[in-house]
């Protein structure tokens, strides 16, 4: 599981790719997103794109994630779902709380 | 001559390193089965929520507590069991991850999801210690969800 952090138009994004999961890309990913809210980052995307799996620990950190940017008043939203990745979302109903979108632009558009 | 299923018994120490060698594993004795790509990719995703609950709070992560997991057929259903050295847990304090109380909460979902995936979860608790979760999914039918039958044996 790797994650590379580029900004864009006042955005900082997250390309993640391949597992986050229990005790290897779950970390990864909270430390990413937790460096990115440390450093003044106020929006967030983190693009799912390139991901293959996702456990009940890595949807736990996506729901930390959220809960940390809006306690500092951040916006972060997802996107770029594969298939599986919107799928078990669904299941526990978290599309309803997460902003979700196509793809970065469609995003970018939506929170500018 | 038809080949026989898979029959697989592994153990593990209590480490998430492990569990990724567990999915890949059954993940690949699944694909001798008659089970779709997507089908098979939940059932992986059901064992290793097992296989993580065992590691994480049966076995507290002591590398001195195994994981052991069997995986077969019997009567048409792949049969996956998953034990472990834990002091078990009450199956009606599990929290429903959908109550607008648990949404945000960071952990609570595994179970979840392994009913969701399965067909049948059956839990239970050895007197000496250890839960044994058993996960079945038929191989006749994509329906998902299970029913969930608790045996305590204390």
């Amino acid at each position: 599981m790797t994650i590379s952090v580029r900004q864009k138009e006042g955005f900082t994004i997250l390309d993640a790719k391949g597992k986050i999961t229990i005790g290897a890309g779950d970390v990864v990913l909270r430390e990413a997103i937790q460096g990115a809210l440390d450093a003044g980052a106020m929006k967030v995307l983190v693009n799912l794109g390139g991901v293959s799996t996702i456990d009940s620990s890595g949807i736990g950190e996506l729901v930390s994630a959220y809960t940390s940017a809006s306690n500092r008043g951040a916006k972060l939203a997802l996107v770029q779902l594969p298939p599986k990745v919107q799928d078990i979302l669904q299941i526990t109903q978290l599309v309803t709380v997460f902003d979700v979108y196509e793809d970065e632009e469609e995003a970018m558009s939506a929170m500018a | 001559m038809a080949i026989p299923p898979p029959e697989i018994h592994l153990a593990i120490k209590s480490s998430f390193t492990n569990i990724e060698l567990v999915q890949i594993v059954i993940e690949e004795a699944l694909k001798q089965l008659d089970l779709g790509q997507d089908e098979a990719h939940w059932v992986g995703i059901a064992v290793r929520e097992a296989v993580a609950n065992a590691v994480k709070h049966g076995n507290k992560l002591d590398p001195d507590k195994q994981v052991e997991i069997d995986f077969g057929v019997e009567d048409d259903c792949v049969v996956i069991r998953v034990v472990d050295e834990g002091e078990g847990f009450d199956v009606e304090e599990i929290e429903d991850p959908l109550a607008p109380e648990n949404m945000l909460k960071p952990s609570g979902r595994g179970i979840f999801y392994m009913k969701r995936f399965m067909d049948r979860i059956d839990y239970s608790f050895r007197p000496d210690g250890g839960t044994v979760v058993t996960l079945r999914k038929s191989l006749n039918s994509s329906s998902q969800g299970s029913e969930e039958k608790e045996e305590k044996q204390k």
